[in-house]
């Protein structure tokens, strides 16, 4: 499903050399990948295969020990630590390019002593400081897109599983995000309720919305996406349109994980 | 029993309830601010202020509170540095002193019922702040603070009913607040039975009191965790079916 525009539109992300260890285990072993706007990217992966780490290392919830993120052309300023490794030269730089994705936890992560509502308008008015009432009323516009404007009064409490993930898509879209990033967004649910989500990420895909999928939904993978990326033990093992990526793999592995 | 002499008691005692109260509202407010600071230099990156605290919180925690207001009272005026310091208007006062050494317990353990509410911040919910590109301030005052202070209520509670109970302390210091104004009248009358009963009733309804606002601060800071009253009819009407 990719289109023909998406490999002459801008780069949106931009990965270099990416590596990362915890202690003695090195999680990611150099990897590079761009997004350009518009793209779908699913990646794919046994569990250890590093897809998480890679996602949060493009927003700095992990630091990577080397290498280079680029995010809609501005590229964040590191710095070698001591220890062998990096850290950003700039807290304030990389929470102004936090803000511009999106970012969807496997875990929802809601506020809980906010409702619904002041979920979504949180950060809009807080980090980015844009007037109350246009990002009340832009909230409810992005409620109703996820189906949830009835419970924008609720507490994540009484939410479902399914209906708290979709508020974490709304309140990540309200940032109006250049990428959003999703990390296993379905791995926590219920399997009824598996499908109400992936409902509401296959319309952000058909808008346009450039995005990053850590999933283990092969279907979402295979219709969805644009493009597919195969983690192995912290190395890119398949990269390319699911068609070809599916129908005919390069890697043993990746014919093996897809049949599990 | 002497209704007349009860009358009495009371009357001069409950006019010595404005200071008890002033005495429990002003540490306990200092306190506060003070337990905030150390339970966040608690968790501060750099060693030593992290050692710093956890050494204020050991000896404030460690030793009598008689004994560190005996200290702030006799103790401080000993140092000619103090005697001419700015701040010595206030030490040389009873009053400042018994709330100085008030506020600077009560911050010890505060600090620790605040640390124990701030660690029960679930970490998801700082990361979702952080991915929002919220700075660490931002972070701490608009999520990790309201959720840890939810969880740290009913401990702090807790804290608040002994502080209002520990000003009776002062009395020893000359001032003249509930246990203070009793003490003299049982030096008056030698009945020590019937002023402690009074002086012990009129410290029941203050922290009767105070438990029903903490209970009131509680469920006005939770209604996250109660149902949504929007279920509460369905749930009626379901039971009628």
């Amino acid at each position: 499903m990719s289109s023909p525009a998406s490999s002459i539109a801008p780069v949106a992300i931009s990965v270099r050399d990416i590596h990362k260890s915890f202690g003695p285990i090195e999680v990611l072993k150099g990897i590079s990948l761009d997004a350009r706007e518009g793209e779908v990217v699913s990646i794919l992966g046994s569990s250890g295969s590093g897809k998480s780490t890679l996602l949060r290392c493009i927003n700095m919830l992990e630091t990577p020990d080397r290498g280079e993120v680029t995010v809609a052309g501005e590229t964040i300023e590191m710095l070698a630590a001591g220890n062998g490794k990096s850290r950003p030269k700039d807290r304030a730089q990389v929470d102004r390019i936090r803000s511009r994705l999106g970012m969807v936890f496997q875990s929802f992560n809601l506020w809980s002593h906010k409702t619904v509502l002041e979920n979504v308008i949180e950060a809009p008015i807080h980090v980015q400081k844009r007037p109350r009432a246009e990002c009340i009323e832009e909230a409810e516009a992005l409620l109703a897109k996820v189906g949830i404007a009835a419970k924008r009064n609720h507490y994540p409490a009484h939410l479902s599983g399914g209906q708290q993930q979709r508020a974490a898509i709304a309140r990540a879209l309200a940032m109006r995000p250049a990428v959003m990033l999703f990390d296993e967004p379905t791995s926590a649910l219920d399997p009824e309720l598996v499908g109400e989500v992936l409902r509401v990420m296959r319309a952000l895909a058909e808008e346009g919305r450039t995005m990053l999928v850590v999933t283990h939904e092969m279907g979402f993978a295979r219709d969805v996406s644009s493009r597919v990326i195969f983690l192995h033990q912290g190395q890119i093992e398949e990269d390319g349109r699911p068609d070809e990526v599916f129908g005919n793999a390069k890697s043993e592995r990746f014919r093996r994980f897809i049949k599990a | 029993m002497d209704w007349t002499f009860l009358q009495e008691t009371f009357i001069s005692l409950v006019s010595a309830v404005p200071l008890t109260l002033l005495l429990a509202a002003n540490s306990i407010a200092l306190g506060a601010i003070l337990a905030v600071g150390i339970a966040v230099a608690r968790f501060s990156a750099i060693a030593p202020v992290r050692w710093l605290a956890q050494a204020y919180v050991f000896v404030f925690r460690g030793t009598p509170l008689l004994v560190q207001i005996f200290i702030i009272y006799y103790g401080l005026s000993q140092f000619p540095a103090i005697r001419h310091s700015l701040l010595w208007p206030i030490l040389r006062e009873p009053y400042w002193c018994a709330v100085l050494a008030l506020a600077l317990n009560t911050a010890a353990y505060t600090s620790e019922i605040v640390r124990g509410g701030l660690l029960s911040v679930p970490f998801g919910q700082v990361e979702a702040a952080r991915a929002c590109g919220m700075s660490r301030f931002m972070i701490f005052r608009r999520i990790t603070l309201p959720l840890g202070v939810r969880q740290a209520l009913p401990g702090y509670g807790n804290e608040m009913i002994s502080m209002v109970k520990a000003t009776s302390l002062a009395s020893i210091i000359t001032l003249m607040e509930v246990t203070g104004v009793a003490a003299r009248i049982i030096s008056e009358s030698y009945r020590a039975i019937e002023v402690f009963i009074v002086a012990g009733a009129i410290y029941l309804t203050i922290n009767f009191l105070l438990t029903r606002l903490v209970q009131l601060v509680e469920f006005r800071l939770s209604p996250h965790l109660r149902q949504p009253v929007a279920v509460l009819p369905a749930i009626i009407e379901g039971e009628a079916h």
